[in-house]
């Protein structure tokens, strides 16, 4: 993560799959797990926590998007419809059945895992522009289901009120204790991910999007792999929707609805396609970016506007420099903030010299 | 060289004006409110919001509330759930004592931790209908008419307009189709029941702009005594154009309080063109209100005009009047009750339960807010489009309370 290789002197396969290519990024990797898991939820305030806990939610859904998008070459614009699978699958169970969490999250995933399965047939035939098309009816499709279906919905208001997680009896209330249970899940999606993409099948995904008549011919089954990316991503879709509806308390389809798909494709577009950091970096900064921006205006706003106008300059002018910045750092970098990262590096990686 | 210096004068500015508001915080009480200006409702944002900041400037300028000035505390949520929950946190970390939510699912989401931590909610006129009743919602407080009061209103002013007697009626009953749409349905279908009218009921699917079909299968083959419109955003607009194409007389149209705004009936064409169509109002409609013209003095004597929107939309514009005079209304009684001291979320809570007959000039219904009532009691107004405004055409009054009592009591 944050070492400098002399070069390279892999030998061996196994080394070249290796998670640690060297010893150091294993301290690396537990200095950053140390960070994050025990010293920012001590220090931080409630507040500052609470957006941690959204970027937590967001590197899971943006983990499986990328896993469709960035590694499979597919694309989806229904995976808010998915989340909203998983949400109201578990939601129902908590309800019904009383089910504790470590059965809704996968149950939630595994119903979102179907259904995307499903969605991802047309994938078989159609690609680009009209497969992005064929998942939009499925975002419609889902979102119109659940607003009609008492039984999914609980109701004309279709929303079903969920009570926290408990675990060994203690129920997850505030925002720390929260960021620890959503932490254990992004770091489940996060390793779980890179070795996805390392193994067999994570592979043939990849010789799926880089040519999928070349890997049909050297024996990929892409009938087979196309299917298995739209079912894991869609698993963490729904894992996603579950952990949205343990954090609000509540499962609503309408905290899914299509602009949640865009915010997430946007999320590994600015990140990097196919790239485990660039789905992390993605999520944090389309989570924070309007909150960083919002900050930054309300700090120095008032030195040139009214507070008056502010309140109406504030929202607008986010939504301006939101929309700016996103060009900005993708003509900066096409390849997303992944890609900065990795210039970066390799610009220290043999400095003070130029090569 | 400039450069640095004009920023170590923005930095020391800054620094002095975080320095000023330490000393003032004791004295002051921080209203949180939420807003859409940007998003899927900001034709009612602009103005519902600058009405809340009018109003507590205005109570600011008399001197504030017990000796405590208010500091309204905005964010915009962009009518999504993600960024409701986050700026709910930062006003929650900011000190706010109650917050104006705005959005149904956003009060659906935030419900849960409104009551862990203690800070009550307004959400007046949207929201979870159920939550008029207070020992279930103990922090959430519609302050106005639910959508199943605004249902049982509407069948109850047809009643009274035919004679008292609805059988072999038809009504028609238009609706956005998501679940804020959906909401008034099971009381309308109660009250079809008892009542014996006919009720058909027509989705209107997001985003609302085209809804030619529904309107030609409504005045052509349907061919109701009554219409229902429960539609938000563009699309009440888009009814009152359709029914004019299709000659269907707009006196036979009653818009629930999202189809209800001087907005909507320009965007339909303007006066003209929308004569005839009735509103239904949780706040009062218009301008002959004493506390208006209280606000525009303020603005006069500090040489400013008036905002544009408090007088092109007077109906949003009253009920930010009507959210931000509960708040402080609340916070005066929550004071009050402890004797002069600096109320916390509960207190305010509290101070919301003791509401009752404010009406600010006849702006407001005679609320009357208790701890099991959070609604106050679900009265509206119906005005009707007439020759260029909107004329009062009912007094304050409640349809079927004891049929929506009983729908609240179900819901549990």
């Amino acid at each position: 993560m944050l070492h400098r290789e002399s070069g390279i002197f892999k030998t061996s396969y196994p080394a070249d799959m290796a998670l640690y290519p060297l010893p150091i990024a294993k301290w690396a990797v537990a200095a950053f797990a140390g960070l994050f898991i025990v010293i920012v939820p001590l220090t931080l305030g409630e507040y500052y926590v609470s957006i941690l806990d959204l970027i937590l939610i967001a590197i899971v859904g943006a983990l499986g998007l990328n896993i469709l998008v960035g590694y499979t070459g597919q694309i989806s614009i229904g995976h808010g419809a998915f989340m909203s699978v998983g949400a109201y699958t578990a939601a129902n169970l908590v309800v019904h059945l009383g089910a504790p969490f470590w059965v809704t999250i996968p149950a939630g995933g595994l119903m979102a895992a179907l259904i995307g399965a499903l969605v991802g047939i047309p994938s078989l035939r159609i690609k680009g522009i009209y497969l992005a098309i064929a998942t939009l009816a499925a975002q419609l499709i889902i979102e119109w289901t659940i607003n009609h279906v008492p039984a999914i919905s609980g109701g004309v208001q279709a929303s079903i009120q969920v009570p926290r997680p408990s675990l060994f009896g203690v129920q997850l209330k505030t925002q720390t204790q929260l960021y620890l249970f959503l932490m254990a899940f992004a770091v489940l999606a996060i390793v779980g991910t890179s070795n996805l993409v390392r193994s067999r099948i994570g592979r043939a995904f990849i010789a799926v999007r880089d040519q999928d008549i070349a890997a049909e011919i050297i024996g990929i089954s892409t009938f087979r792999y196309k299917l298995w990316a739209f079912a894991i991503s869609s698993f963490y879709a729904g894992v996603t929707g579950v952990l949205y509806t343990y954090y609000l308390g509540i499962a609503n389809y309408e905290q899914f609805q299509i602009t949640v798909s865009i915010d997430y494709l946007a999320m590994i577009i600015i990140g990097g396609l196919g790239s485990i950091l660039g789905s992390i970096l993605g999520a944090a900064f389309v989570t924070l970016l309007p909150i960083v921006t919002r900050w930054f205006l309300e700090s120095f706003g008032g030195l040139i506007f009214s507070q008056a106008d502010l309140a109406n300059i504030i929202p607008n002018l986010r939504l301006i420099l939101f929309g700016g910045l996103i060009i900005f750092f993708l003509v900066v970098e096409p390849e997303g903030l992944n890609r900065l990262w990795r210039n970066v590096r390799n610009y220290f990686r043999v400095w003070p010299f130029s090569y | 060289m400039k450069n640095l210096s004009t920023i170590m004068l923005a930095v020391t500015a800054a620094a002095l004006c975080l320095a000023g508001n330490a000393a003032a915080q004791d004295k002051e009480i921080l209203v949180a409110g939420q807003c859409d200006r940007t998003g899927a409702t900001q034709i009612v944002g602009v103005v519902i919001c600058p009405a809340i900041q009018d109003y507590i400037d205005f109570v600011n300028s008399k001197g504030g509330i017990e000796g405590y000035k208010i500091k309204y505390y905005e964010l915009d949520n962009e009518y999504k759930v993600p960024p409701a929950v986050e700026e709910y946190e930062r006003q929650k970390q900011a000190g706010a004592v109650s917050i104006a939510l705005y959005g149904t699912p956003q009060v659906q989401a935030l419900n849960q931790k409104l009551v862990e931590d203690k800070i009550p909610g307004t959400s007046p006129g949207f929201g979870i209908s159920a939550s008029a009743d207070g020992a279930r919602f103990p922090y959430l407080f519609p302050v106005a008419a639910t959508y199943w009061s605004q249902g049982a209103a509407a069948i109850q002013y047809f009643k009274d307009k035919s004679g008292g007697n609805l059988k072999g009626k038809k009504i028609a009953y238009v609706y956005y189709d998501n679940p804020a749409g959906h909401e008034p349905l099971p009381i309308l279908e109660d009250l079809q029941k008892a009542e014996g009218f006919e009720l058909r009921s027509f989705a209107v699917p997001p985003p609302g702009v085209e809804m030619g079909a529904q309107v030609i299968d409504i005045t052509q083959r349907y061919r109701p005594d009554f219409v229902i419109d429960h539609l938000f955003g563009r699309s009440p607009s888009v009814a009152i154009k359709e029914y004019k194409r299709a000659g269907y007389p707009l006196n036979k149209v009653l818009g629930l309080v999202w189809a209800s705004a001087e907005a909507d009936i320009q965007a339909a064409g303007g006066w003209p063109v929308a004569e005839g169509y009735h509103t239904l109002q949780f706040a009062g409609a218009g301008d002959e209100y004493p506390v208006r013209q209280e606000i525009k003095a303020m603005y006069k004597a500090q040489g400013k005009e008036p905002p544009k929107g408090m007088m092109a939309d007077t109906v949003i514009y009253n009920r930010g009047l009507l959210i931000a005079a509960v708040h402080t209304e609340a916070i005066r009684n929550a004071i009050k009750a402890k004797g002069g001291g600096k109320p916390t979320g509960e207190d305010v809570k509290n101070g919301l339960e003791q509401i009752h007959d404010f009406t600010l000039g006849g702006l407001f219904p005679p609320l009357k807010i208790t701890p099991t009532d959070h609604e106050g009691g679900g009265w509206v107004q119906i005005f009707q489009v007439h020759d260029g405004k909107f004329v009062k055409e009912t007094d304050w009054f409640r349809g079927y309370p004891e049929v929506v009592a009983a729908a609240v009591k179900k819901a549990e």
